[in-house]
């Protein structure tokens, strides 16, 4: 299955992801190699087979819920490059 | 205040020495700490240029840490790896030091705590010396994805020391560095060890937490260590793993003595040599290698059984789907606003976001974003994604049968020995064959090996052993026994001796 230059597109939105034009043949032509390669699974029958979820098939471990860490809000925001009073700073999103 | 026996150990043998020897000199006052830490930042100063294994190096934090060994264990309260050198993986959170896994979206990220296992291992006593290189977000098996340059194989600085833990093995086998972290989605472990001719081992899934990890693909991921003996490697193994509350999924399994299990003889150990392996893909130069390993091991009394893997050969399409679909929903937090990369020039969010991704990330990272993306996308979830958990059910269902019937298995790490930097960039297929023998282990979350058996062209191969879940005394007994019989471990590259 071949994966065209408009799906390349889409999938680039879907990740919000920007894509340089000189990319996208390369992108094109990688990516339908890798579609066409894992398409081999369509080859074996998984009928009544259960999907693995986990590779010890073991469940989440859960703890009683309390509160165990304190705010480092300051420690933590050092790693961001715009805050303000404490708060991220974002493109604005509501008009 | 160190009574420095230079005619008994000279300091031109440092770089030679295994952990447990440079821990027995430590504890016999014959070597001090910082000797052992300035003469190894030396040495990595002298040939880092030309093996580009190290991404940061923390070079006064080491001697400083190393100074405040040598008190402790003049004062008698050293701990099990005290004043011992040693390197992570730029993929382990590490608190105050630069932590980039590879790519440029970490550029600039200091993380505020440290990863689980770089916080046990400190508190065992071990020296950091520095960060090493790694394919980015681990997502490589040659090492040459890392935004901060190839690493070069130390065999032939032209070759590739595989990946994606690639700048680990390379600062082992050149023996800038005795032992280091890395870690296995598909075989980043023990790739990189078999091609550079050091012992790597990838535990069960859950033996040792990922709390701090950089995550890629977290069902498949496991941290584990390279070393130049089975004996380091169980060393260190020993203080990584175990139960930690901040991973989920790390296991309540009580941790062995691994130091002691090694010495137990293989006599009656029943390995399994899979049929699959020897049809198609492999080396004849290789194969022979192989069949005298396990000559070795036989000559020990260790049973050979035929066993077979039916599914084994939809590993590879099987992981490349699930590691991309986890990777792409893994790395959807790089976003610009809390930490890492942030782009200059935008519009609104939406351009925010693309820009700052797109940026950011490298070209192999954005194709398994897009291959998840697309795997996981509306009207091919049921196609791709359920199918190849299906597949992988089966997968880890053929190992599970063979182990009804063997203690481990036995065979190729890699289909053969190390390839030139350069060569198996164009064509993505190519490159992720190369894990075609190691992905089964991370599906089904086995424990797995690679420790040197042989040379090819004079380039180092690997034999791999997997284990039964929590099996990793059997693999480390195998190993053990079987480097007390060989000595392709011991081999060193000539311009690193």
């Amino acid at each position: 299955m071949s994966i065209n230059k408009d799906e390349i597109k889409y999938l680039s939105l879907l990740s919000r992801m920007d894509i340089d034009k000189n990319e996208i043949k390369d992108i094109e032509e990688k990516l339908t190699k890798i579609i066409d390669f894992v398409d081999q699974l369509q080859t074996i029958s998984t009928d009544n087979i259960e999907p693995m979820a986990h590779p010890l098939n073991q469940s989440q471990r859960l703890r009683i819920d309390e509160v165990t860490e304190t705010n480092d809000r300051e420690n933590i925001q050092k790693n961001a490059q715009q805050i303000e009073k404490g708060m991220y700073l974002v493109p604005k999103v509501i008009d | 205040m160190f009574q420095r026996l230079s005619i008994n150990m000279p300091n031109s043998q440092i770089h030679n020495m295994t952990l447990v020897e440079l821990k027995k000199a430590l504890n016999e006052k014959n070597l001090s700490s910082r000797e052992i830490t300035e003469t190894l930042l030396s040495r990595i100063n002298d040939f880092d240029d030309s093996v580009n294994s190290f991404i940061t190096m923390t070079s006064d934090q080491a001697i400083k840490e190393a100074m405040e060994a040598d008190k402790k264990i003049a004062n008698g309260d050293q701990t099990n790896l005290t004043g011992l050198p040693f390197a992570h993986k730029d993929l382990f959170c590490t608190e105050g030091t630069l932590t980039t896994c590879g790519s440029k979206m970490l550029h600039n990220f200091i993380p505020p705590y440290d990863a689980t296992v770089v916080k046990k291992l400190k508190n065992a006593g071990v020296i950091m010396l520095g960060k090493t290189n790694m394919d980015e977000f681990a997502m490589g098996s040659s090492n040459e994805t890392s935004y901060y340059g190839s690493v070069g194989n130390p065999w032939d600085l032209k070759l590739s020391p595989g990946g994606s833990s690639g700048g680990s093995a390379a600062a082992v086998a050149a023996r800038l560095v005795p032992a280091a972290t890395g870690t296995d989605t598909g075989g980043s472990i023990r790739q990189p060890a078999a091609l550079t001719g050091i012992t790597g081992i990838k535990p069960t899934y859950g033996r040792v937490s990922r709390y701090g990890m950089i995550a890629f693909a977290s069902s498949l991921d496991q941290g584990g260590v390279f070393a130049r003996s089975c004996e380091d490697a169980a060393l260190i193994l020993g203080e990584m793993a175990g139960l930690d509350e901040l991973d989920s999924t790390s296991s309540a399994e009580k941790v062995p003595n691994y130091l002691e299990s090694i010495n137990h003889p293989i006599k009656g150990l029943k390995i399994g040599l899979v049929k699959q392996h020897f049809e198609e893909g492999l080396d004849e130069e290789n194969k022979k290698n192989l069949l005298s390993a396990i000559d070795t091991l036989k000559s020990q009394g260790a049973e050979v059984i035929e066993i077979d893997l039916p599914n084994i050969g939809l590993s590879v399409p099987t992981y490349y789907v699930v590691a991309s679909a986890e990777c792409s929903s893994n790395l959807s937090r790089y976003d610009g606003v809390r930490f890492g990369h942030r782009t200059e020039n935008y519009e609104n969010l939406e351009e925010f976001y693309s820009k700052t991704r797109g940026e950011g990330f490298g070209a192999e990272v954005k194709r398994r974003i897009m291959t998840g993306t697309y795997v996981l996308s509306a009207g091919y979830y049921d196609a791709y994604y359920l199918k190849a958990q299906k597949v992988r059910q089966l997968i880890s269902q053929d190992f599970k049968n063979a182990f009804e019937k063997v203690d481990v298995i036995a065979g190729p790490t890699t289909p053969s020995p190390a390839f030139e930097l350069g060569a198996k960039m164009d064509d993505p297929i190519e490159m992720y064959l190369n894990d075609i023998f190691t992905i089964g282990a991370n599906l089904g979350g086995f424990p797995a090996m690679s420790i040197p058996c042989g040379f090819v062209n004079n380039l180092p191969v690997g034999l791999q052993l997997v284990g039964k879940h929590f099996g990793e005394e059997s693999l480390f007994q195998c190993g053990h026994q079987f480097q007390q019989l060989t000595d392709w471990h011991k081999q060193t590259p000539d311009q690193f001796k």
